[in-house]
């Protein structure tokens, strides 16, 4: 999935990486909780749904090359961390939608979760 | 090849940006991705533990024909108990380290599902050294 077609499923602001807005991910991980995010499978071709606003949130995206975070509930971090966000090319968007929702309207959209239902169960 | 980076402890904003700066080396001297990923979330969850737990310290990095070797030292109140320290879920972080994404006690379960090799050596009330080895 596009990261322009999450922008429109979550009726999302871009707030940092408009350039990159037509990148492709594959996957998605919901968390506030960065060494989960570290301890899993999220990679590359990953966004990350977060209700944490702070520069660790970036870094953590940078040591696992993650393109991009969708910050939820409306949140908007501070212009360090988007700067940041900016410097490490990665897309922000930032949505009104509470984190569950968010990641209920983007798996029913086809954006699944690392490997299948059955392992994570 | 040997590298050495200091982390400032005063700062909680800034952590993580030694990792950031050997993630880019490492990719720079065209290390495999899966290398690259195993140190830096490694040395990422090392680094702020340097600074949640410690007042920072250095990170030293020796780039080996067969393996990359990572020592992180500081002189911060040390572990009393390393098994106990070791154990998933078990943490001594602080609310406010708990509110920015970290102090779950996963620190270090994940250091070492991501390491080849690890060491700690802690004495309380001298400090903290963490040696990591990710094989090539």
């Amino acid at each position: 999935m596009k990261i322009s077609k999450i922008k429109e499923i979550l009726t999302a602001d871009t707030l940092a990486g408009e350039e990159r807005i037509d990148t492709e991910v594959i996957c998605a991980c919901g968390s506030d909780l960065m060494s989960d995010v570290l301890a899993g499978e999220a990679k590359e071709e990953f966004v990350l749904l977060t209700g944490l606003v702070n520069p660790q949130v970036i870094r953590t995206a940078e040591m696992v090359d993650m393109r991009a975070i969708v910050f939820v509930r409306g949140k908007t971090p501070t212009p360090e961390v988007l700067e940041l966000a900016e410097e490490k090319g990665i897309v922000v968007l930032s949505t009104k939608c509470p984190l569950y929702i968010a990641s209920g309207l983007l798996y029913t959209n086809g954006l699944r979760g690392a490997g299948s239902v059955e392992t994570a169960l | 090849m040997k590298l050495h980076y200091e982390v400032d402890g005063e700062e909680f904003a800034a952590a993580g940006q030694a990792s950031g700066n050997i993630k880019k080396m490492l990719k720079q001297l065209g290390i495999a991705s899966d290398v690259i990923r195993k140190i830096s979330i490694a040395v990422y969850e090392a680094e702020i533990n340097m600074v949640i737990h410690a007042d920072g310290g250095t990170v030293d990095v020796d780039i080996q024909t067969d393996k990359i070797y990572i020592a992180l030292k500081d002189t911060g109140p040390g572990i009393p108990n390393i098994d106990l320290a070791m154990r998933e879920g078990y943490s001594t972080a602080s609310d406010e380290v708990r509110d920015l994404g970290f102090g779950a006690g996963m620190g270090l379960p994940n250091i070492q599902k991501n390491s080849d090799f690890l060491k700690i050596t802690s004495a309380v009330g001298v400090g903290t050294t963490v040696e990591i080895e990710v094989n090539l």
